[in-house]
């Protein structure tokens, strides 16, 4: 009977070392396997050519991934210059000012904002944001604009990346010691005295991580994005313009390339370059949001 | 002067913190609003007839079904890789390995990887083994997706077990996998409240889909078939030309977007009853 009992122990040791370490594996596995598959357009173009170049005609054999990337870089920092202010003064107010009782009123609210679907807002944009900006912004400075812009796609995608960066704001300011608060009190700091140079001080290095977190987010967004941002292969020359991000590239074409040669493998280069920039900054923010919560929890 | 800064701020703060609630008030607003005139019980009770797609009869329960046979099977698989995975990290291994530490991490860039990357890269698998779109497909994708939400969320609970709960049953000379199982009842609505999260984000998701489960109108009777999934019965609705078509794509939206605050109010009410068993 004990021999059986330790028989199953160790077997359920041994699996759930296993599966462990099968889940380890895989995140190499993604990497790896779309670099594997991106090879074919890699030996057949220079690399530095294929991502500075604008020329995107897959029918000759041609991809320039300029236009794509600037479209994303446009479209994530538009999200973030609108939700930024938004989230960090409201994150202050959660942690710093406001009662229990508004904390728990806003706690659903930000898990409701950030459990809604990527159509769902992307419904919502082609509804309001977009002949918003045809009919009552773009007019003021453009001639024309259809909405489908990239003000749209930054619009839309900021509201998306604000519950995120809202939760990772007040875990970063929980996580400064109340002592610190109470020290510049004393000495007779107002309160917001007190959250500029204390908490927003001592929180840079988290707000960063956060900033960086939410920037990997939007870059690969995709539905919500590609249903109002115009999917137009361009370099957008303003915000009412059309543009194409990255993300919406590969889940326009993907499925429908087979009969060229190299479009897939350009596709899977997109999806590659889309890997490694979000592995990069996550990985960076996880660091240092790590070592923030080691530093006061010990 | 300093008391003015404070209350300018102040000021900042709280119209910033009613523009979110305005926001999601809006949100909400349009999607209920345009979604309930074409509303009807045929939407959620008939799978699409002919000439749906003209603007004809028949309703998205195709892609109700789909969605659900998916992200059950995505939960199945997910919870059957991340119980183990975040036991083994938190039960046998120490607070301080460098082991688990390297799981946690490579897990928290899972989390971040988007669903398109997923998607794409599950189907490039696909095509490698000759397997078509498929529920399958869709279903190893989407769990692949949610997989890091579970054990994020598990890990969080697990995490805060207090030892005499971990040393009771050791000491009372069961193995560590007997442990195990008396915990996992103690994680129980933690587990509760993962399952109800990743089912939301598996459930609204369609950049996994697009390619690996493809789209029909029938409600898949095998794992082979293709099936519809919500999120993209809205999409594909909202690009018909036809009124008709996409006044149905805003009903979906709304179906889809119910089933979402069902799920995420309910994820609360069992993480508020997890606080409440907290010893």
């Amino acid at each position: 009977m004990i021999r059986f009992r330790l028989f199953k122990d160790k077997t359920a040791r041994l699996s759930m070392l296993g599966i462990t370490i099968l889940s380890l594996g895989f995140l190499l596995l993604i990497g790896i396997g779309l670099f594997y598959m991106s090879l074919p357009i890699l030996r057949e173009k220079e690399t530095w050519k294929l991502l500075t170049s604008s020329n995107w005609k897959p029918f000759k054999g041609e991809f320039g991934f300029l236009p794509y990337i600037i479209s994303t870089l446009h479209v994530t920092f538009i999200a973030i210059v609108i939700a930024l202010p938004f989230s960090l003064l409201t994150s202050i107010y959660l942690t710093e000012y406001a009662s229990e009782k508004i904390r728990n009123f806003f706690a659903p609210i930000i898990d409701l904002l950030s459990g809604i679907p990527p159509v769902i807002y992307g419904v919502w944009g082609t509804l309001t944001i977009v002949p918003f900006i045809s009919e009552d912004i773009a007019p003021h400075f453009v001639e024309f604009s259809s909405g489908y812009s990239v003000l749209a796609g930054g619009i839309v995608l900021s509201v998306m990346i604000t519950p995120l960066l809202i939760s990772i704001f007040s875990e970063v300011f929980g996580s400064i010691p109340k002592e610190m608060r109470e020290a510049s009190l004393s000495l007779g700091a107002t309160k917001w005295q007190t959250v500029k140079q204390i908490v927003l001080r001592k929180s840079l290095p988290g707000i960063v991580a956060a900033i960086a977190l939410a920037v990997s987010r939007a870059f690969g967004e995709t539905i919500a994005v590609l249903m109002v941002c115009g999917n137009i292969p361009i370099i957008p020359s303003s915000i009412f313009d059309a543009c194409y991000p990255l993300p919406a590239l590969i889940a326009n074409n993907y499925g429908e390339m087979l009969s060229i040669p190299s479009y897939e493998s350009a596709l899977m280069m997109a999806a590659f370059l889309l890997f490694i920039i979000i592995v990069i900054f996550n990985a960076s923010s996880r660091l240092i949001l790590n070592r923030i919560e080691r530093r006061y929890h010990v | 002067m300093k008391l003015l800064e404070e209350k300018i701020f102040k000021a900042l703060m709280l119209i910033s913190a009613f523009v979110i609630i305005a926001v999601i008030g809006y949100i909400l607003f349009t999607i209920v609003s345009k979604g309930i005139g074409s509303l009807t019980w045929d939407m959620i009770s008939k799978g699409p007839g002919g000439g749906f797609y003209l603007g004809k009869e028949g309703g998205v329960l195709n892609a109700i079904v789909g969605s659900f046979y998916l992200v059950i099977g995505a939960v199945v698989i997910a919870l059957f890789l991340s119980i183990p995975v975040t036991m083994y990290i938190n039960f046998y291994l120490t607070k301080t390995s460098f082991f688990a530490k390297t799981v946690r991490f490579s897990f928290d860039i899972l989390f971040g990887i988007p669903s398109i990357v997923y998607g794409a890269f599950g189907f490039a698998v696909m095509i490698y083994f000759g397997l078509k779109a498929s529920l399958f497909g869709g279903i190893v994708v989407v769990g692949m997706l949610i997989t890091p939400i579970i054990m994020r969320s598990l890990d969080e609970v697990a995490r805060f077990i207090p030892r005499d709960l971990i040393e009771a049953p050791l000491s009372l000379g069961a193995t560590k996998y007997e442990m195990i199982k008396i915990l996992l009842r103690q994680l129980m609505p933690g587990i509760t409240t993962a399952v109800l999260l990743a089912i939301g984000r598996g459930i609204g998701d369609a950049a996994t889909v697009l390619f690996t489960a493809g789209y029909t109108d029938n409600i898949p009777t095998s794992l082979s078939h293709p099936t519809a999934t919500l999120p993209l019965a809205i999409f594909f609705q909202l690009g018909s030309p036809i009124e008709e078509v996409q006044n149905r794509a805003y009903a979906s939206a709304l179906i889809l977007t119910i089933i979402i605050l069902i799920l995420s109010l309910s994820a609360r009410y069992f993480s508020r009853k997890l606080s409440k068993n907290k010893v």
